[in-house]
């Protein structure tokens, strides 16, 4: 008899992996571990410094001369300027409630993905340069050289960061590991290292306006091209109108929902609601895009893509403004725009004219998110909703991380999924809310290479879904944020098949009963209404 | 007494150490936290992995047909599909129930049951065989959402909406810049 191979011997080709000190473990740079890098000619567009060709994956970075320089000053400036980042580096006392919470960490078990070790990352190096103890004791406090692995190590571990602010909920001092991520984004800026995926839209934006660099005609003629398509599904004609001087409001929303599917079917109920209750708007073709992709790069960057929201309200002489479903366009809005760009005295604390409640919350920033407009109408009966016509989606709500922790939306668009359709079931308490698990592929890490790692940071909002789709049958995903509309898709193929990703508007537009439609047979997507198949063919 | 009444018996037992065996597979710092936290919601990776385990061996011992198996194993090798193992490796959990049994049923292996052993033993390696099936689909799917997938969709529209043209100064190149599109799938 030959010799049988033992399953022992078998295992030996999966040897368990060696136990080294998480801090001595280099990040790896193999192809489909990190983000492109940006080209020299996106950074140069908008002027960033030490803009050069170069990839992760080299062992020389090209890092400039006096780089530790650089790094040092930048770092310097940036606790003078901000007392929270000082804060933060000094009061977190490694109690842990933070670590298992961050849904990289989670997915990848990997320890540099805790936010308290991520932060310890920049920590270490404020101990070494700026605290005496630090100074002397060096690595015993907790300080460590600053050295081009450590360079690596950021570039590695805050783009594995989406800025979600989970783990701020739990931490006791409000450490906020997000704002730490965003600074160290800026100090590697300095050095000319940023990533394609966020320097390209950005540097786009800087230029037409919008992320992906579409020209106003084109941007005209997508929305005409919904109009079309609204009339078909409805028999209602609307003709919404561009950079119109003296409308009362002007409305802004991410490019994505004009130019991506499921986004695309959001701006379809967006434009229908506005017809059926006469709202007095207009669109502008210079501030088409609601996203800010600054906001991942610097945030002088960040206020550089925002003005352009008020000043083209300003040019419009609008009273205030309407803003569409995005997630980091309202974290730049409700934390930064009124201080930054502001105040804009030109604009009127915004009105509903339909149901004349006053946004208070919106006074300052004088922007009011969609999903509020929305719930205040249906609270004041001002739409016609029909929800059997959702009747074939049973819904869940992912919370984008943003407007939920950044701005406490977390009620308005349960209200108006619970008006506009008929089974609405919540994933399980610990996963929703200011709990929420982020999409995974926030802050500009929705770039295709690195799919594998989006699908592991994703896992945990996947694994809430499976929980309501096994439990209730949901089918459809809902949410109010442009990336999620993109990213959730192939997160929902890989880990929960069988369930579609819509926002929040689709579905009022789905049910919106408007003044002299026809009778409905197909949804926003143009697909069969259940009861009505076949039909629509003909 | 037959060898699935002995399996039977001291099922818990070996699925724990199957799942311990397992998870040494994962670098100690990961393994500490898949193994430590029982809430599905908060850790997935162990509690997928715990399950999944659990539900291979009871699909064993019922002696479910292939297509049945493939479903019970999905989860599992899905998981391990995007964790950075090498294919071998993100496989060969399903081998370590071998080593499990064997070890378990040490005193209990008369003649009778060993033959038995063999068969069942052979049953697993059909199983693992079954994994790498759905490994490869798991990878195939991943390499679709990079190349194309939701993109044709878009790129209907755009093509509709005649959007495609080359803008002057900037090149047509502007055009698939689209952070938004396709949850990122670029198509170089
Ligand atoms: S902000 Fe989000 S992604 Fe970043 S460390 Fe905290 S939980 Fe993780
Ligand atoms: S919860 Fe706060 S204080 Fe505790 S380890 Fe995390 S960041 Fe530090």
């Amino acid at each position: 008899m030959v010799d049988v191979v033992k399953p022992e011997e078998m295992i030996k080709i999966d040897p368990t992996p060696p136990s080294t000190n998480w801090m001595d473990v280099p990040p790896d740079f193999s192809p489909g571990k990190f983000p492109y890098p940006s080209q020299a000619k996106s950074l140069e567009a908008v002027g960033f410094p030490n803009a050069r060709e170069w990839s992760p994956a080299d062992e020389d970075w090209k890092l400039p001369e006096n780089w530790q320089q650089i790094i040092h000053e930048g770092f310097k400036e940036r606790l003078d300027k901000y007392r929270s980042l000082k804060v933060f580096m000094d009061s977190c006392v490694r109690c842990g409630a933070c670590a298992d919470k961050c849904h990289f960490f989670i997915g990848t078990g990997d320890p540099k993905n805790m936010p308290v070790l991520r932060a310890e990352l920049l920590r270490s190096i404020y101990r070494n340069d700026f605290t005496t103890i630090g100074k002397m004791l060096g690595k015993f406090a907790g300080a460590r050289k600053l050295t081009p692995a450590v360079i690596k190590e950021w570039f590695s571990y805050f783009y594995q960061c989406t800025e979600c602010r989970r783990c701020s909920v739990f931490c006791p001092y409000g450490i906020d590991t997000a704002e730490i991520t965003m600074m160290a984004r800026e100090l590697l800026h300095l050095l000319g290292l940023s990533i394609h995926w966020i320097m390209d839209p950005v540097s786009n934006c800087n230029r037409t306006g919008n992320h992906l660099g579409i020209q106003p005609q084109n941007f005209k003629e997508i929305i005409e091209f919904f109009c079309e398509d609204i009339e078909e599904i409805t028999g209602v004609t609307l003709n919404p109108s561009f950079n119109r001087k003296g409308a009362e409001v002007l409305f802004i929303t991410p490019s994505g929902d004009a130019f991506a599917d499921p986004g695309t079917y959001s701006f379809m109920g967006y434009l229908m609601l506005f017809e059926h209750i006469g709202l007095d708007y207009t669109l502008s073709t210079y501030a088409s895009e609601g996203g800010n992709f600054g906001l991942f790069t610097s945030s002088e960057m960040m206020k550089r893509l925002n003005a352009k929201m008020y000043r083209e309200a300003e040019r419009l002489g609008v009273k205030w403004i309407l803003g569409g479903e995005c997630g980091h366009m309202w974290r730049v809005i409700n934390q930064y725009m009124g201080t930054m760009n502001g105040p804009a005295n030109f604009l009127e604390a915004p009105v509903s004219p339909i149901t004349g409640t006053k946004f208070e919350n919106a006074r300052d920033t004088k922007m009011v998110h969609i999903a509020e407009f929305t719930a205040d109408l249906i609270k004041n009966n001002k739409l016609n909703l029909d929800p059997s016509r959702n009747d074939h989606l049973k819904v869940t709500y992912h919370d984008s991380c943003n407007p939920a922790r950044g701005m406490g939306m977390l009620d308005e668009p349960r209200f108006v999924l619970e008006n506009v359709c008929n089974n609405f079931h919540d994933m399980p308490e610990s996963t929703i809310r200011e709990n929420t698990f982020c999409c995974g592929s926030g802050s500009g890490l929705n770039t295709e290479e690195i799919m594998d790692l989006r699908l592991r940071g994703g896992l945990p909002r996947a694994n809430a879904v499976k929980y309501v789709h096994e439990k209730h049958g949901v089918n459809m995903l809902s949410c109010v944020c442009a990336i999620d509309r993109a990213v959730l898709p192939p997160l929902m193929d890989y880990w929960v098949p069988g369930v579609d990703v819509c926002g929040l508007h689709e579905l009022v537009g789905n049910a919106l009963v408007m003044e002299g439609e026809i009778e409905r047979e197909m949804d926003l997507r143009m697909e069969d209404l259940p009861g009505k198949e076949g039909d629509s063919d003909e | 007494m037959g060898l699935i009444t002995l399996i039977e018996e001291k099922r818990s037992k070996i699925v724990k150490e199957w799942f311990k065996l397992t998870i040494k597979t994962y670098p100690k710092e990961k393994s500490d936290f898949f193994k430590k936290k029982k809430d599905s919601m908060a850790n997935p990776v162990g509690n997928t992995l715990s399950k999944s385990l659990e539900d291979i061996l009871k699909g064993l011992t019922d002696d479910v047909e292939n297509n049945e198996m493939a479903k019970i194993l999905d989860p599992s090798v899905r998981l391990r599909a995007v964790q950075e193992f090498a294919p071998s490796s993100a496989v060969s959990y399903i081998f370590f129930l071998k080593n499990v049994i064997r070890d378990i049923l040490k005193k209990d292996l008369t003649k009778e049951i060993e033959k038995e052993l063999l068969i069942f033993e052979s049953k697993i390696d059909r199983v693992s065989l079954i994994a790498f099936d759905i490994y490869m689909g798991c990878r195939e799917q991943i390499f679709t959402y990079k190349a194309n997938h939701v993109k044709e969709r878009t790129l209907k529209l755009l093509e509709k909406a005649d959007l495609l043209c080359e803008v002057p100064e900037v090149g047509a190149e502007i055009i698939p810049h689209n952070v938004y599109l396709n949850g990122g799938f670029d198509d170089k």
